[in-house]
């Protein structure tokens, strides 16, 4: 038969790729500002020549980076939200929360500056000019780090956030930002992504360096017991890894020789009462 | 208007360097959709061409499930081969959420029904007349199906530019069920949505024109092919 002949050739064709030896692969659920800065470019072929592992990068907001991880669908997780990542801990899903790096959020938005931010150093007094200026601001909407971030923000500004001037994208920081500058609007983003977009988008920072806006990445190691096929062993030793001196040194210089600084500050050891 | 020739710039330069990521991103991309392309002939023409001759109760619904099957969203599909794929979904111990042979499964389920359909559009306008005066001539049905499926071959290469062309351009599928790992699933499409999200506009550029290219020559090799027998 034709028609078998051609699904053969298509199965040797198509899954000649290594499938199975899963103990060899290990699964890393994260978020997408940690792909999108390259930093993960730079450590996965790092890990995978050091200890012979595969590693599978699943990209997507930290939301769902950790229910990826409380079903078993991963096999660590490194994210940046650190509430809900102590949720997941004291839950007993995810295992041994280590800190990695950080690297902080910036307030952006158009030189006009409508909502009267510079020289505001309070990111909650931020938020509140900008509510109270019905200033336009736009939120990621999508349940990542950033976005959990900026609705704990509104929370402890007390301000609920309200369309019109509240424009939810719904979509990843670089899409958010491209938005934002279009709409000539106010948002929270990483620094990493912004330095990245810098030459594509006249927003600048207004609001910077308070203590809520601190970004800090941890990785976790998922639960066994949260589903079949967990690889616990390798999860652990990619998280080890990224607390290693020589990761930790990659960390520290990554970034300067594009955006002549670096992007993370590594603070292996250190512990959230440190900041 | 300056990032569109920036981009263009950028293709050529991609393409006439060799940059052997952007190659093996294209290796990829071509040997993934082939291959769902290939699997998805394998079911959809037998298929197909059995809708299109059989009579049996219930044919309409059938009929009208393939038609609506060739319009379905890559993202659904998407989604319900990853929760099939999961190591704690049925298909769990497969393991190979995350892996090109993910990625081709999920393609053929999108391309088998535009494939189906087509081939049955295609025998179904060999008149009825032919494949009655075949079988009035004594021919057994087992042949009188293989004159009509060759009568109606050129109509079914329509069935092939349009399978590859639908699953080659698409991203929901293939973003799920593969992840958009580097250097193990990232292809042409998850390539430009991840440059686009890091802000580098004319890789993305570059890479479109890359797509585009592709399918143009898939489509060029098909009709010349299509043209030359029908002329």
């Amino acid at each position: 038969m034709v028609a078998c002949r051609l699904v053969a050739l298509a199965l040797t064709l198509g899954l000649a790729a290594p499938a199975g030896a899963q103990s060899k692969t290990v699964l890393l659920s994260t978020t997408t500002s940690t792909q999108d800065s390259g930093l993960l470019d730079v450590l996965v072929p790092l890990f995978e020549g050091k200890t012979g592992y595969t590693v599978k990068t699943i990209s997507v907001g930290t939301g769902q980076a950790l229910a990826l991880a409380a079903r078993g669908e991963a096999d660590v997780t490194l994210a940046h939200a650190p509430a809900l990542e102590k949720k997941y801990v004291a839950e007993g899903r995810m295992l041994n929360r280590r800190l990695v790096m950080y690297n902080d959020f910036v307030v952006i938005g158009p030189a006009a500056d409508p909502a009267g931010l510079k020289g505001e150093r309070s990111a909650l007094a931020a938020l509140k000019k900008i509510a109270a200026a019905g200033a336009r601001f736009v939120s990621r909407g999508d349940r990542s780090g950033t976005h959990t971030l900026e609705l704990a923000l509104w929370k402890q500004a007390g301000v609920e956030p309200k369309a019109p001037w509240y424009i939810e994208s719904g979509q990843g920081m670089g899409a958010t930002l491209g938005i934002a500058d279009d709409r000539k609007a106010c948002t929270i983003t990483d620094r990493a992504t912004y330095l990245a977009f810098q030459k594509r988008v006249t927003l600048k920072v207004l609001v910077e360096g308070d203590r809520p806006l601190l970004n800090i990445y941890s990785v976790m190691e998922v639960n066994p017991a949260n589903g079949p096929r967990v690889n616990a062993a390798g999860g652990k030793v990619l998280a080890d890894f990224m607390l290693s001196p020589e990761v930790q040194h990659v960390i520290k210089t990554f970034g300067v020789d594009k955006y002549g600084q670096p992007l993370f500050v590594p603070i292996a050891g250190k512990k959230d009462e440190d900041f | 208007m300056d990032l569109l020739w920036s981009g263009l710039r950028q293709a050529f330069a991609l393409v006439t360097g060799g940059d052997p990521e952007v190659w093996a991103i294209l290796r990829l991309s071509l040997q993934v959709s082939g291959s769902a392309t290939l699997i998805a002939l394998g079911l959809g023409i037998p298929a197909g061409a059995a809708l299109a001759l059989a009579r049996f109760p219930g044919r309409a619904l059938v009929v009208s499930l393939v038609n609506t099957g060739m319009g379905l969203p890559p993202v659904v599909v998407g989604l319900f081969v990853t929760l099939f794929l999961w190591r704690s979904g049925p298909l769990g111990g497969w393991e190979i959420l995350y892996t090109p042979a993910a990625i081709v499964l999920a393609q053929a389920v999108i391309a088998a029904p535009i494939v189906t359909g087509i081939t049955l559009a295609a025998v179904q306008q060999v008149p009825e007349k032919f494949r009655l005066q075949l079988l009035a001539l004594g021919a057994s049905r087992a042949q009188m199906v293989r004159v009509t499926l060759r009568e109606a071959r050129l109509p079914m290469l329509a069935a092939v530019m349009a399978g590859f062309g639908g699953v080659i351009s698409e991203i929901g599928a293939s973003l799920m069920v593969g992840g958009n790992i580097k250097g193990q699933t990232r292809t042409l499409t998850t390539a430009m949505v991840l440059e686009t999200g890091k802000g580098n506009f004319e890789v993305a550029i570059a890479l479109s024109l890359l797509l585009l290219a592709l399918v143009f020559l898939v489509n060029w090799a098909l009709t010349a092919i299509q043209q030359r027998r029908a002329g």
